[in-house]
């Protein structure tokens, strides 16, 4: 997984609550089994002027000059909620985001970022939107810190666990698969105290 | 120390606490479906690992098969084949067990699961789909994981997480007649917003939830994601072990009496802490209908479209205003005047056999209203079959709904089958997003009878309206 350790970016405002991970990749944008091919698909539904169309909708926020390249999010609350797909953090990714900043995020979501090196940053409503007229920003992880364009800084929480693993770049099985001893001595716990949950 | 059924089942799953602040949990059934779970399965072996214990992990085809009669693996979606193929093959391979498409259980995955016995009371149970928290409804802890969150429970049987807050929602005195659990949660999610469980599991308690069937807890539950909830459960109880006794993966004879003693200890503690409480008078509420694109923008079906101007947050009001314009409405106006352009009963949160009888109950008798397009699809090829045992297959096709084999079908659209370029649908799933069931659809989700009776009136009403 591809680390997150710091990043300077134009950060585009699409200062909406509840947008829903079928906004963020409708289904009908899913067209493989795999990971990639996906960023096109990207916010399909207001990103382009009809379905089935790829004419840039010059009213959304991304098709914006001021916002091209933009590779920060900001956005209103509960952002990512709906569906688990992930296909909705891959096509995040593939498009060039590496850091979304909302209220909150869909519980969901916001592990999918985790697992796949996209930060997510809570603030609260009014500090997300200070920043929509302070872009570009410079995000540092390891200070846990936002630096805005007119020099103010704002400092975020994330879970420990999280920012380790972003930090990190970790892979969570491999990390896991370090416990194995323990998971094995709770299995051989667990079919003594269960045994109906055990099949074999 | 007093816990709460949560507590119970976190305690008794906890491998380990972690060093970075999570707790190693282990997870004891795994799901998966044809639309995520292929790339679950291809990207574990890409990765040289193996499924840890696959005698624990199942796999349905709901997401992408078509629903008309006769499908095969071609479908409607273009590239659906793939994913069904691509799955099978990748289950066939990691050796896990299969509902095929020509399997007789095969069926809308949080459906099957409950059918076959696979969720259990107590048990942990992920699913790369977010309605897995349907389980609750059996008194499961089970939630909706990401393709890379799957990867890591097939490979360990674990799961790394950040424990949840408890929140209860008691639900006191009781629904009135003819008002289900999906009036009860789309009031609740309408009433404290789409992200008022953020962070929690929702323990359902209360005379009202003791008072639902085990089906009505499943719907119940599978809306708790629309809440923003790690999920949602219910305690089991007598009703929860006569659902589960018989079922296919349920316990065996010889485990029974052990398996329900231990059931038995599955409730919340009297003096249990809560971090949070919510009390809805159940016995107050009505036929619920959503008027807007996000769940939380529910109301009466006897109600009016709320108006904007009157919602003193920015964030609301704005999300209300776009939401209008998408559905075509204006402010005050009474729901039960709109006329609808098609009905759909089906989904993980409304398709069981219940909900087929309630819908049926509406539509004896009756006709679907001239140039309304209804359409009933069975939660599982075991529901249609229980469902055409009793006869309700006619009632639908004589009433002039179309009757369907079982899968998810139109509650999204995946760019083949779709409701219509901006109709009004009336319909028994969960989510109401921009054009989640077809280009620009304007969707308002409701309860199978509320659905039944708007087919039948041609606009959006009650039951209440026909039957009294």
């Amino acid at each position: 997984m591809q680390a997150f350790t710091q990043h300077s970016g134009i950060a585009a405002p699409l200062l909406r609550i509840n947008v829903d991970t079928d906004a963020i990749i409708p289904s009908r944008e899913m067209k493989t089994v795999g990971k990639r091919g996906l960023a096109e698909g990207l916010f399909a539904g207001w990103r382009y002027v009809a379905q089935g169309s790829r004419e840039p909708n010059p009213e959304f926020v991304l098709n914006q000059p001021a916002y091209a390249g933009a590779s920060i999010l900001l956005s209103g609350a509960n952002f990512g909620c709906g569906s688990s797909r992930e296909h909705a953090v891959w096509a995040l990714v593939e498009y060039g985001i590496r850091c979304v900043i909302a209220p909150s995020f869909g519980a969901i979501f916001h592990n999918n970022c985790i697992r796949n090196g996209l930060l997510p940053i809570v603030l609260d409503d009014a500090a997300v939107k200070s920043l929509a007229t302070a872009t570009p920003l410079h995000i540092d992880l390891a200070t846990r810190s936002i630096t805005t364009a007119d020099g103010r800084v704002l400092p975020f929480n994330i879970e420990p666990a999280h920012h380790l693993m972003l930090l990190e770049g970790l892979d969570g099985i491999g990390l896991t698969q370090k416990s194995q001893a323990l998971i094995d001595a709770h299995l051989v716990r667990d079919r003594a105290a269960r045994p109906w949950v055990y099949r074999r | 120390m007093p816990k709460t059924l949560f507590d119970k089942i976190w305690d008794a799953h906890t491998v380990t606490p972690l060093d970075d602040g999570d707790t190693l949990i282990l997870i004891d059934r795994i799901f998966l479906h044809e639309r995520t779970g292929a790339v679950a399965l291809e990207s574990l072996a890409e990765a040289g690992r193996t499924v840890r214990n696959a005698e624990n992990v199942f796999c349905t085809m709901d997401h992408i098969v078509d629903t008309l009669p006769g499908r095969s693996d071609i479908t409607l979606m273009p590239s659906g084949t793939d994913f069904i193929r691509s799955t099978r093959r990748a289950a066939r391979a990691a050796g896990i067990t299969l509902f095929d498409l020509d399997d007789p259980r095969q069926g809308i995955v949080h459906v099957v699961s409950p059918e076959q016995g696979i969720a259990l009371p107590g048990l942990t149970l992920v699913c790369p789909d977010s309605h897995t928290c349907t389980l609750g409804g059996l008194g499961a802890l089970a939630w909706g994981v990401g393709s890379t969150e799957s990867e890591h429970a097939l490979a360990t049987q674990t799961l790394r997480i950040n424990k949840p807050r408890n929140l209860r929602v008691r639900c006191e005195g009781l629904l009135p007649a003819g008002v289900t659990a999906k009036d009860l949660i789309l009031h609740l999610i309408g009433r404290y917003g789409a992200s008022g469980g953020a962070g929690c599991v929702v323990e359902f308690a209360g005379p009202a939830i003791e008072a639902l069937e085990v089906e009505a807890r499943l719907t119940l539950c599978n809306m708790a994601v629309e809440f923003s909830a790690f999920t949602g459960i219910v305690a089991p109880d007598a009703k929860t072990e006569a659902y589960v006794r018989g079922r296919p993966y349920a316990p065996a004879a010889e485990h029974w009496d052990a398996a329900v003693t231990h059931w038995r200890t599955l409730h919340s503690d009297a003096d249990a802490v809560f971090d949070r409480e919510l009390v809805i008078d159940c016995g107050a509420l009505s036929a619920a209908v959503t008027w807007g694109t996000s769940p939380q923008h529910s109301t009466t079906v006897a109600g009016c479209v709320p108006d904007p101007a009157a919602v003193a947050d920015d964030n609301t009001r704005s999300a209300m205003q776009r939401a209008l314009v998408y559905m075509n409405l204006q402010a005050g106006q009474p729901l039960r005047t709109l006329p609808i352009d098609a009905a759909f009963i089906g989904s993980c949160t409304n398709s069981r056999l219940s909900d087929l009888r309630l819908a049926a109950d509406v539509l004896r008798g009756r006709k679907v209203a001239a140039g309304v397009k209804a359409i009933c699809v069975p939660g599982s090829s075991l529901v249609k079959r229980a469902a055409e045992a009793e006869g309700l297959h006619q009632v639908f096709i004589d009433a002039g709904f179309e009757w369907r084999e079982s899968g998810c079908s139109m509650c999204f659209y995946a760019g083949g089958e779709a409701m219509g370029y901006r109709q009004r649908v009336i319909s028994s799933t969960n989510r109401n997003f921009e054009s989640r069931q077809g280009p620009e659809t304007r969707t308002h989700l409701a309860s199978p009878a509320t659905v039944a009776a708007s087919a039948v009136l041609g606009r959006i009403g009650e039951a209440s309206e026909l039957l009294n």
